[in-house]
């Protein structure tokens, strides 16, 4: 088994290969948000640091202890959430623009607490050792990214998805119709965090170096640019708007020192034209139906 | 010793208002974000840094130019990047000023380099005053000097002139603006050049202050004055103002009694323990929620 799916990631250009690990990845990480910032509707701006939390806690376990990848991110996913929880039971009182800069300033004390972390190296950042596992780190990637959209899209149409929704459309009145506002969000922030820390985790294992610095500001910006981009709630939206984003720079380096200008520009004119995001506003369970010649239900 | 503190304090954080001033201004217009901000404080500096060291200008002069500049610069970002973006959502907004931000800096890099630049030597003349215990630079003295006349000139074209009671109005209610009359879209220009030329400004200091222009010098400051303009209650300008001198000066007392290293964490940890307290910040109003 295993030697099959070695010899199938073999068969894979490893460039490409490596620009598909990053969609994976960054499939799980948007997916984590778009329950946090597309479902309830809280902003966030601090995504990066739950990541870095669950790639340090994951590289950590991976040297402390012999515990399988499975476990090993399980225990990195827990932990995370953990530590959201508890750090969303006093800030999710806060509304708006008040609650993103309070998630920004978090993960900047997250930067600067691994910056001068003594048992991860500091700002030296930590070689991470190869994850225990037969199975090739991209087919990995892949099953947690697959398992994160199918868990998303059940959650998003669980009543737990719709109380979710409800508190996004109009927090006074969910509490109103009874829904325990304050307890929904703290188990929205825990899940989206959860699969930031197994983001972190796949990440950690697959670059194997991870340094505070790589999870600052503008990570957790790129993170909030995939969810908007394509369109807030929807997990579709939330997996093409990942996969364009994290292939842009790569599809852009040929012209490699305008790389970056050309991504910031990109940016504008892509809200500039479809300010709701790529799939912001379009029902993709309607037009697969429709594509195989079924009319949608109540139409 | 705590003399000399509390001024090297009031320093930096008049420099955080100036900045913290032209969020707080867009912000309590149009509720945006604008994330492009810390970017137009960084191209200040480089203006100024050009003028000074290419022109042979005097450094008021520079401060000026910069202005200029970057005035002319934000209006031109608010029309290219924001305008259309005006009755779309929030957040489609917000990502469109990270663009922004994004693609200045980089342009930004590839222009002047990724290295550091320094002002060149007698760009401005430094001096220690004798004050008591404390020794207080001439430099000192003209960043706080310049931040208190610029943010002066800032309270009196808000409160006395006709544009500044225009910003006001629609700062109020936008649409009820536009119907009485006002150019809305004049309103909102004028504010981002304010707000621009207020961060140039900043930016031009700063450089001199620490001889060092980069590219990369907006994100940090740009994050902090945010940080700034919250704590005050978003939407005030007094309240940005204080915020500002908080942070600037907890800042400074928090590297002399020896957290340098946590120096960047400083600044977020006050501002994350007064919005637990005060969730709108310390002179915002509080929100009543209709449904």
């Amino acid at each position: 088994m295993a030697d099959f799916l070695n010899s199938l990631v073999g068969s894979v250009d490893p460039y490409m290969l490596q620009i598909l690990v990053n969609v994976g990845i960054a499939i799980v990480l948007a997916l984590g948000l778009n329950v946090i910032t597309g479902l309830t509707g809280q902003l966030s701006l601090g995504h990066a640091a739950f990541m870095s939390i669950g790639a340090f806690t994951s590289a950590m376990v991976t040297i402390k202890t012999g515990l399988p990848f499975v476990a090993n991110l399980a225990v990195t996913g827990v932990v995370t959430a953990i530590v959201a929880a508890a750090i969303g039971f006093p800030i999710l009182r806060l509304t708006g623009d008040y609650l993103a800069i309070c998630t920004l300033g978090f993960a900047e004390i997250v930067k600067v607490f691994f910056l001068n972390f003594e048992p991860t190296n500091k700002a030296l950042g930590l070689t991470v050792p190869q994850a225990k596992t037969s199975i090739p780190m991209p087919i990995y990637v892949w099953v947690v990214a697959i398992l994160a959209i199918v868990l998303v899209t059940f959650v998003q149409n669980s009543r737990f998805g719709r109380a979710l929704k409800a508190i996004r459309e109009d927090e006074i009145a969910a509490d109103a119709m009874g829904i325990n506002t304050a307890r929904y969000k703290i188990q929205a922030f825990a899940l989206g965090s959860f699969m930031a820390g197994i983001g972190g985790g796949l990440y950690a294992h697959f670059l194997s170096y991870i340094n505070p610095s790589d999870f600052g500001f503008l990570k957790s910006v790129d993170i909030l640019a995939m969810v908007v981009l394509g369109g807030l709630g929807s997990v579709p939206g939330a997996v093409i708007g990942s996969s364009v984003l994290a292939s842009a720079p790569e599809f852009l380096r040929f012209m490699s020192q305008y790389r970056m200008l050309v991504y910031g520009a990109l940016l504008v004119f892509l809200m500039v034209f479809r300010p709701n995001g790529l799939l912001g506003g379009v029902n993709v369970t309607e037009l697969l139906l429709r594509a195989i010649g079924r009319k949608p239900a109540g139409k | 010793m705590f003399l000399q503190q509390l001024v090297n304090g009031v320093a930096l954080g008049s420099v955080y208002a100036l900045i913290a001033l032209g969020y707080t201004m867009v912000y309590g217009i149009i509720t945006l974000i604008n994330f492009a901000h810390g970017e137009i404080f960084m191209v200040g500096a480089f203006i100024g840094l050009l003028l000074v060291s290419y022109f042979k200008v005097n450094v008021f002069v520079a401060i000026i130019g910069a202005m200029i500049f970057c005035m002319i610069m934000g209006v031109l970002i608010e029309l290219i990047a924001y305008r259309a973006l005006r009755k779309s959502s929030r957040l489609s907004a917000l990502i469109s000023a990270i663009g922004v931000s994004i693609f200045l800096s980089s342009l930004a890099l590839m222009v002047f380099g990724a290295d550091a630049k320094g002002f060149p030597d007698g760009a401005f003349p430094v001096r220690q005053i004798h004050v008591g215990s404390a020794d207080i630079s001439t430099l000192q003295i003209l960043i706080i000097g310049v931040s208190a006349v610029l943010m002066m000139a800032l309270e009196f074209i808000v409160q006395k002139t006709k544009i500044g009671k225009a910003m006001r109005a629609t700062s109020e209610d936008y649409s009820t603006s536009a119907l009485m009359g006002i150019n809305v879209n004049r309103v909102i220009s004028f504010t981002f050049a304010l707000g621009s030329a207020l961060a140039a400004a900043g930016g031009v200091l700063v450089g001199v202050l620490f001889n060092a222009v980069s590219f990369n010098m907006g994100l940090m400051a740009g994050l902090k004055a945010f940080a700034a303009a919250v704590l005050g209650g978003i939407g005030s300008i007094p309240g940005a103002m204080l915020g500002g001198l908080l942070l600037g000066v907890s800042e400074v007392f928090g590297v002399a009694i020896g957290y340098s290293s946590y120096r960047d964490a400083i600044a977020f940890t006050i501002l994350v323990l007064v919005l637990l307290v005060k969730p709108t910040g310390l002179l915002g109003q509080k929100i009543t929620k209709k449904v």
